[in-house]
């Protein structure tokens, strides 16, 4: 029997409903495979008992003759950022050690209703802050990939779903739950050869996710293709009442929409996006995806988001603006770590929790979010920071009156070694210069591999779309995928 | 405008994290650096341009008014780092 982790979730849905194999043996080979990998740091938890009860479930309602559920029989891995009752939830974060949530995110839910089992809690940066994993509390994940140069450096898996994206590209899981606050879905799909989709804002209910800027953050899934991430997508998404920014829309059916066909699309490549320095082979991929999507009959217009140079300076004080209020809950009062110092007063017991419970880059964040917020700053960083977030939503209304997608690379560089950048918090912030505007923007947006560089490792192109077209994102993501032909993978040395 | 130690210091107390000296030192540079890369928004005119508030339009809902939960005080509290007599406890506040 071939080797049940090489197959993806619509592989695996479509064998456990024909019979070929149970969910049980599919569980089994995945909890086998997660247990053989700590070397990766990927998972925080493991749940073999979750992923196989789903399994069971699964198995004896094939017997009974049920219908199947959408996900029956596929076990994911679920970042850490999801609460899952009764199952331990730190966001990569000492704050949060020992803390259980008792009741279960919208999105897992979701999950789980649809038939899906966890195979654990997926590391992750603290607080989704990072673009590399390294300021997980717990240990960086390990990337499965290495550099074709004879040299065994641990490269960075992408962040800050990192755990999920590693997990993936280690054949430890079919699919994983991300969160995209700047890039944290898309960044780390790049880097690691494999496919991630963050929907338009409000597409997934934020309810139960531990919050960084909640104007920002978005759930989304990632796999190792685009149909993958179409049939995760349609049972991660959904309304609820229970988040006041949760779109009340029906779901549409992604993958029974999924087509590679483009023509007449028209897709935008956007000028200012060649930024300084660009290395040549980001560049070559993306003429390559030009050539693709060309290929797949799409019209190809050049197009010009004016504002883009100022996205990211603008994400880097939205984003930590809505983190120091969001972030300001953990005081050690009701949840999580309490350090009280001998004799300590309750404001010195905040100060000290939260000094010995964040991470530098969390403080960092906070005190940046802290001073812009502050009196005297609130107008010039934050309002005016507000008013560019307006500016480049309107580039993109400008271009989508003469095209329907836009094509990018995802990230400007291959993954790079752990601890190359973190020296830098500036150098790292720059890793998510093409990802943070569509995120300020709200809209769709798609990683999907495209190729590898000079030294072996994936390198990823991004198709950005309108607000709600998740299809037309998927859509020219399959696209790319079918010429791509990607089949590169991190040859098993864990 | 630089960010120096001692606005480290204020902004640290503001966000209720406890900072040593050689932390408030070590960040100062950091966040002076982060400041200046981010003073470039102020070459963009905005006038006239309203500052975004959702990003995708979105009415936000009413809800009924009525309790939907209640009674889980076991739940609320079964992550309190102490908790006595069904409160979260604290350190005593007032002599």
């Amino acid at each position: 029997m071939t080797d049940l982790t090489n197959l993806g979730v619509a592989a695996i849905r479509d064998g456990v409903r024909d019979g070929s194999f149970s969910a049980r043996e599919v569980a089994g080979a995945f909890v086998a495979n997660v247990a053989a990998a700590k070397v990766l740091n990927a998972f925080l938890v493991e749940t073999p008992d979750h992923a196989l009860a789903a399994a069971d479930a699964a198995d004896a309602a094939r017997a009974a003759g049920e219908t199947p559920k959408p996900l029956a029989g596929v076990p994911i891995g679920m970042k850490d950022l999801f609460c899952t009752k009764g199952v331990p939830a730190t966001a990569g974060s000492l704050m949060l050690e020992g803390f259980t949530p008792p009741y279960e995110s919208t999105v897992s839910g979701n999950l789980w209703n649809a038939g899906a089992g966890m195979l654990g809690k997926l590391n992750m940066d603290q607080f989704a802050m990072g673009s590399s994993n390294e300021t997980s509390a717990f240990g960086n994940v390990i990337s499965p990939w290495r550099r074709s140069d004879g040299g065994n450096a641990a490269l960075a898996p992408g962040g800050s779903s990192g755990g999920s994206s590693a997990a993936i590209a280690a054949r430890l899981c079919p699919a994983a739950t991300g969160t995209d606050t700047g890039g944290s879905i898309r960044q780390p799909a790049a880097f690691t050869g494999i496919a991630g989709i963050k929907p338009t804002y409000g597409r997934c209910s934020r309810w139960g996710t531990i919050a960084f800027a909640s104007s920002l953050d978005q759930a989304g899934p990632m796999a190792r293709d685009v149909r993958d991430c179409a049939i995760m997508l349609e049972n991660m998404a959904g309304f609820d009442a229970k988040d006041a920014t949760s779109l009340q829309l029906d779901v549409p059916q992604w993958e029974a929409g999924l087509s590679g066909d483009l023509k007449g699309k028209r897709v935008g490549i956007p000028k200012e996006y060649r930024v300084d320095n660009m290395p040549a082979e980001i560049d070559a991929l993306w003429q390559q995806g030009i050539a693709w999507l060309k290929d797949a009959g799409a019209e190809i217009v050049e197009v010009s988001l004016p504002h883009t140079k100022y996205a990211l300076p603008a994400y880097y004080i939205i984003a930590p603006a809505e983190a120091s209020s969001n972030l300001a809950r953990y005081d050690g009062v009701r949840y999580g770590l309490r350090d009280l110092p001998e004799g300590a007063g309750l404001q010195d017991m905040y100060a000290a929790t939260r000094a010995a419970g964040f991470g530098p880059e969390v403080k960092r964040r906070i005190m940046i979010g802290t001073y812009v917020l502050s009196a005297g700053y609130y107008d010039a960083y934050f309002t005016q920071a507000s008013k560019i977030r307006t500016l480049i939503a309107r580039d993109f209304d400008q271009a989508w009156e003469s095209c329907d997608l836009l094509l990018t690379p995802t990230a400007p560089s291959a993954a790079f070694a752990l601890g190359e950048k973190s020296a830098d918090p500036l150098a790292m912030y720059l890793n998510d210069v093409f990802t943070v505007p569509s995120s300020l923007a709200g809209l769709p947006a798609m990683s999907v591999p495209g190729g590898l560089d000079a030294h072996g490792l994936p390198l990823g192109l991004q198709i950005i779309g309108k607000a709600l077209d998740e299809q037309g994102v998927l859509n020219a993501g399959l696209a790319l995928e079918q010429r791509a032909g990607f089949t590169a993978r991190a040859e098993a040395w864990w | 405008m630089s960010v120096d130690i001692p606005t480290v210091k204020k902004i640290a107390s503001l966000a209720r994290i406890a900072i040593t000296e050689d932390e408030a030192a070590r960040i100062a540079p950091e966040l002076d650096n982060i400041m200046h890369w981010i003073e470039q928004l102020g070459e963009v005119d905005t006038t006239g341009v309203a500052p975004m508030t959702a990003v995708i339009p979105n009415h936000l809902r009413l809800r009924d008014d009525v309790v939907t939960d209640g009674g889980v005080r076991d739940a609320v509290l079964a992550n309190a780092p102490q908790a006595e007599h069904g409160f979260f406890t604290v350190p005593k506040v007032i002599e």
